[in-house]
């Protein structure tokens, strides 16, 4: 199989992601986008570590794994932390910090 | 030869210094005691100025220049100086009358402060003034004795705003300072050029090095040197101040401003005499200087009616004959010096004297208020006489020896050709006759005549005085000062004493000619002498004199306005330098400020525009990113093919 369908579905989920980033306003799914951007990359890391028969995309790719996971979990206590006090998970209501 | 007792010449300025130390530190704490302690230190520097006098007149002509090294002061790459001090015999007549006037001075301001609540502060300053013309005559190069200079400046300042709560002697003081500030600026550029000519400053290396330096720079440094002697010695056209100057006591006007700061001037124009001496153009312009000084200020001294003021006049016109004898060159430096020595005496005595009519008027300065007070104040009135003797030049009083040797140098000057001798010995003729006239005045007015003030009110309308001796310690300084003014120069000059005195400084001067006949100069100057006050008598001691000024001529009204020398001051430099400032102010203001305000403005407006795209929405700052993110790479696949 040709490996530049990999290459074409990493831009399309890494599209698909950064679409979901910028018009949705729910603070949730603004953060799907952004691990759905993570992936995309990780998966042409690894098609290009095959293409090329070197094991540093993939070594790449696990620490882009590490770094998705503790960000979630910063993400996260942040989101609920806001909407604790705030309750409202809309990106559109934290704009405090502007001008 | 020892010269062991004279290394401790630095105590000379050391023991007035901590005087005006202790009493400025001590507060209040001083007030019952301080005017003694002022006396004593300055009274102390007598005793060893006296010390060291008596030391040199033990040795040979030869050795009485003795250069007592002190310390390093700096060490600046080629510049190096030493703090130095040089006792020689014009540094010690100094010394000697700087400290002796200083002491009686002292003495009769404990008396005449008495009633002032800040007279240990006066002690402070006045020691502080003996401490730092001390440093003045002492020193032995000419930074150090710029740090003198300085000091007897900040003295007179500090002194003539003593009342600074009026604020006329304020301003009196601020001009005394401004315009010797303005002077300064010639010590400055003297002193760079003498580093620039000779890499030295002390008087050794500069006297030296004139010796080979060629004339033109020589006569720079010398004029440099005569602007700043003209600020400090109210030479013209720097004269203006002395006049303010009277707004201090009665005892600084004495001390200061007649007979000894002032005279720093003239110290300095013989002290530099190997420069001057070799640039004959530079002593023509001083001896001009002298002239006019002396006209300008004789002139001046013929109308005013402030008892003060017209002994202003008198001290800067007098100093004028000092300058113009200094001038002349070495066959003048001798006859400056000695001229200033008499004066310091009967110009000194006669202040006080005027300090203690004041005393006893409540404070009056018109002498068109006084008159007749011989009869009242008899000790005021025969030491002031015995001062107006010696001022008019009458023998065998002191100032008769010395004023009458400048006006016969001044008849010899430039070896006695050409038109020199003829200008500046008139003038010095002419000028003794004037002098006769406005001192006989003085003394007519204030002590003869009519009396224009009544014991007890009769409805006269004249100013009601209760005038009365001045206590003993204002006496005794004023009858001291008094024999000297009678006998001082008599005594020296047997002989030839002084000049051969001053020998080893001035140098030996083969004795010229004058154009007209020693015993000629001597009658008409007697001649002119007695007329001037012989007219002042008829004028004054004769007849009325009105309370109220009359209007008088042109020339009188000139005179009284100082000859307009404020105006032609303030037309001249003040108000085209405040413009000058203005202009600059607001040039810096619009131009200079402006052009970073404007720029500070734009960037401003530049963040107020740029601020609106910081919306605090997460998802523009993320479209902003993916969109630079963009620009990125096309930018690099552009640059990669």
């Amino acid at each position: 199989m040709d490996m530049s369908n990999y290459l074409v579905l990493s831009a399309l989920l890494f599209s698909i992601g950064a679409a979901t980033v910028l018009l949705r306003r729910n603070a949730i799914i603004v953060f799907m986008g952004i691990e759905l951007m993570l992936n995309a990359s990780n998966l042409a890391f690894v098609t290009f570590a095959r293409m090329h028969g070197d094991l540093s995309g993939q070594v790449i790719a696990f620490f882009v794994m590490v770094v998705a996971a503790a960000e979630v979990v910063v993400g996260l206590a942040i989101i609920v932390s806001i909407f604790r006090t705030r309750r409202s998970a809309s990106v559109d209501d934290v704009n405090l910090l502007k001008n | 030869m020892d010269t062991s007792v004279i290394d401790s010449a630095w105590l000379l300025v050391v023991v007035p210094l901590v005087g005006a130390g202790i009493l400025l530190l001590a507060g209040r704490r001083a007030d019952a005691w301080g005017h003694w302690l002022g006396v004593l230190a300055s009274a102390a520097t007598f005793v060893l100025g006296a010390v060291y006098l008596l030391t040199l007149l033990g040795w040979d002509a030869a050795d009485r220049v003795v250069d007592v090294h002190v310390g390093r002061w700096f060490d600046a790459g080629s510049l190096v100086v030493d703090v130095g001090l040089r006792v020689d015999p014009l540094s010690l007549t100094f010394v000697l009358l700087v400290s002796f006037v200083g002491t009686l001075i002292h003495l009769y301001s404990v008396a005449y402060m008495e009633h002032d609540a800040d007279r240990r502060r006066f002690f402070a300053y006045l020691n502080l003034f003996v401490a730092a013309m001390l440093l003045l005559v002492l020193a032995d190069s000419y930074l150090l004795l710029f740090v003198g200079w300085e000091g007897v400046g900040l003295a007179s300042y500090l002194l003539i705003g003593f009342w600074n709560h009026v604020p006329a002697n304020a301003t009196a003081a601020k001009k005394a300072f401004i315009v010797n500030r303005v002077a300064d600026v010639g010590m400055i550029v003297a002193l760079m050029l003498m580093f620039s000519s000779f890499g030295a400053v002390d008087f050794a290396s500069v006297f030296a090095g004139a010796e080979t330096t060629d004339t033109g720079r020589l006569t720079a440094i010398a004029l440099m040197l005569l602007v700043a002697a003209c600020g400090k010695s109210a030479q013209f056209p720097l004269q203006s101040w002395l006049g303010d100057a009277m707004a201090g006591p009665t005892p600084v006007s004495a001390l200061i401003h007649a007979a000894t700061m002032v005279t720093a001037g003239v110290y300095l124009v013989v002290r530099s005499g190997p420069v001057f001496t070799l640039a004959p153009d530079a002593l023509l312009v001083t001896a001009v200087v002298g002239a006019v000084t002396l006209v300008f200020g004789a002139v001046v001294g013929c109308a005013k009616d402030d008892i003060k003021k017209t002994l202003a006049a008198s001290t800067m016109s007098q100093i004028g004959y000092m300058m113009l004898a200094a001038g002349l060159g070495p066959i003048g430096y001798a006859f400056a010096i000695f001229h200033l020595l008499t004066h310091g005496f009967f110009k000194a005595g006669m202040f006080l004297g005027a300090g203690s009519v004041m005393h006893g008027m409540s404070d009056d300065v018109s002498m068109r208020r006084f008159g007749g007070l011989s009869a009242v104040m008899k000790v005021t009135w025969v030491t002031f006489g015995l001062g107006w003797l010696a001022i008019l030049g009458i023998p065998p009083f002191s100032g008769f020896w010395s004023k009458d040797k400048i006006i016969e140098s001044a008849f010899a000057a430039d070896g006695g050709h050409g038109w020199q001798p003829w200008v500046f010995g008139l003038v010095a003729l002419v000028g003794a006759g004037i002098t006769a006239f406005y001192m006989s005045r003085l003394f007519f007015m204030t002590f003869h005549g009519q009396r224009r003030w009544v014991e007890s009110d009769d409805g006269s309308g004249l100013p009601v005085r209760h005038p009365h001796e001045s206590p003993a310690l204002m006496t005794v300084p004023m009858v001291v000062l008094a024999v000297g003014s009678a006998a001082l120069g008599g005594l020296l000059m047997v002989g030839g004493a002084f000049a051969s005195w001053l020998e080893p400084v001035t140098g030996h001067v083969e004795h010229h000619e004058p154009v007209l006949p020693v015993p000629v100069i001597m009658v008409l100057t007697l001649l002119l002498v007695l007329g001037g006050a012989v007219l002042a008598w008829r004028q004054y001691g004769a007849s009325t004199v009105p309370v109220e000024p009359p209007v008088g001529s042109v020339l009188t009204r000139a005179a009284r306005a100082d000859l307009y020398q404020d105006v032609v001051n303030e037309n001249l430099v003040m108000r085209p330098g405040q413009y000058l400032t203005r202009s600059l102010v607001y040039a810096d203001k619009k131009v200079v400020d402006g052009g970073f305000m404007g720029a500070a403005g734009a960037l401003g407006l530049l963040g107020e525009a740029v601020k609106k795209v910081q919306n605090g929405y997460v998802r523009s700052y993320a479209a902003m990113m993916l969109a630079g993110f963009g620009v990125l790479v096309v930018v690099v696949l552009l640059v990669w093919n």
